[in-house]
């Protein structure tokens, strides 16, 4: 868990997280960074920090009287399970940090077949973007694609390169209109990421555009 | 039950809040938690109404938030965060999970390395920490403000932008901005 991870998240996005602005797709994928990563949990801490010492400062508002009595009189009540896991999060299990658990809701991934042994599990699709893992077979190229809007992928297994450079377990690629690329995953074993957008991706080789919003890819 | 303080609680170094709630972790200090909501409850009722939120909502935050320190004292580790820290933590979790209905995931702890629980290191964040604030101190009224407004306003930037009547570039150049100048004000005091 401790090697040293070089392509981190970008800084903005991790005040992000730590002030709840983000989408619950990049949520995910910074909750899972910050699991492996020493750099980005010191940093996160660092904001939270900074953020506990402006909410000292803050000028407060006057509460209801009877609100200290109420909130006493419910100390012994037992936490509803929402609560619980709101406050616990999930433990990690094998090649998945504890967020992505959290998103798998436990249970293993449910792959889709994508063509050329490439495999997907869409984990959430909203509004506010997509996450899903994805599998590439040991040295397999993904067919050159570029993007709408911004992605994210954190490699949690292997790793692959693209010509931006290489990335390992922990690493994170940002992506976004301008980057066309053709990711490579390194020989060995399956590369499999975690990937969170705020828009579909097009692929120009394995699916016909038609079918893109049927496998929401 | 004298005598019962932690070897963390006894740490002057630590702030009174942090200590109060070394308490409540290590004793289930009933007068000590009431000290912390008088403190904490109405700042983070403050931020919350910042937020957008309504009396009534905000109150209701507030009160998930403070049972939430109650029930989970046991998770604080004073070398890892301060209270206001994680109390700021725990109240935007809770916000998330009400005006969201979402459930925001947390890190986990796998990756931690057991050295951080040595017992200097709470003392080693407190004066961390004391920098920060002293760095904070000494920004310009105005990119405070900024900073106030990146952490303790609502839960998008484009509430903020709407709120200042500012486009969502300019909010996110002046967060950066201030962000900036803090980190240089740090590396600065650290200087000899
Ligand atoms: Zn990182």
């Amino acid at each position: 868990m401790s090697r040293k991870v070089t392509h981190h998240l970008p800084p903005a996005m991790l005040a992000q997280y730590a002030a709840g602005r983000l989408s619950y797709a990049f949520s995910v994928l910074a909750a899972a960074h910050v699991s492996l990563c020493r750099d980005c949990r010191d940093q996160l801490a660092a904001h939270e920090a900074a953020a506990g010492l402006l909410l000292e400062e803050a000028a407060p508002a006057a509460v209801s009287e009877d609100l200290l009595p109420r909130l006493l009189a419910r100390l012994e009540e037992p936490a509803a399970p929402q609560d619980r896991q709101v406050e616990d999060g999930a433990r990690p299990s094998g090649i998945y940090p504890g967020p992505v658990m959290m998103a798998l809701k436990g249970r293993p991934p449910r792959w889709w077949h994508l063509g050329s042994g490439i495999r997907q599990a869409l984990l959430h699709h909203g509004p506010g973007g997509s996450l899903r893992l994805l599998s590439v077979p040991a040295g397999r190229p993904v067919p050159r694609h570029t993007h709408r809007g911004t992605e994210f992928t954190l490699v949690l297994q292997g790793g692959f390169h693209d010509e931006t450079g290489h990335f390992s377990v922990g690493d994170v690629e940002v992506a976004d209109a301008r980057l066309e690329h053709t990711p490579t995953a390194d020989p060995g074993e399956a590369c499999i990421c975690l990937a969170a957008t705020d828009a579909p991706l097009r692929f120009s080789g394995i699916v016909p555009r038609l079918l893109q919003p049927l496998f929401r890819i | 039950m004298d005598g019962a303080q932690s070897a963390d609680e006894r740490g002057t170094a630590l702030d009174s809040q942090t200590r109060l709630l070394l308490a409540v972790r290590d004793r289930r200090d009933r007068a000590a938690f009431a000290a912390l909501f008088a403190f904490y409850a109405p700042r983070l009722k403050a931020m919350l109404l910042r937020g957008g939120a309504g009396d009534a909502l905000a109150e209701d935050v507030v009160q998930d938030t403070m049972l939430t320190v109650w029930r989970k004292a046991a998770q604080f580790d004073p070398a890892r965060a301060t209270a206001s820290a994680w109390i700021y933590r725990i109240a935007r979790n809770r916000q998330i999970d009400i005006f969201r209905r979402e459930t925001r995931p947390l890190p986990d702890d796998a990756g931690r390395e057991e050295q951080e629980k040595d017992a200097f290191a709470s003392v080693a964040l407190a004066e961390q920490v004391h920098r920060l604030r002293a760095a904070l101190r000494q920004l310009p009224a105005e990119q405070r403000a900024v900073l106030e407004s990146a952490y303790l306003d609502g839960l998008s930037h484009g509430d903020i932008a709407r709120a200042k009547g500012l486009p969502l570039g300019t909010v996110k150049s002046r967060i950066r901005l201030a962000m900036g100048r803090l980190r240089r004000l740090l590396e600065n005091s650290a200087k000899p």
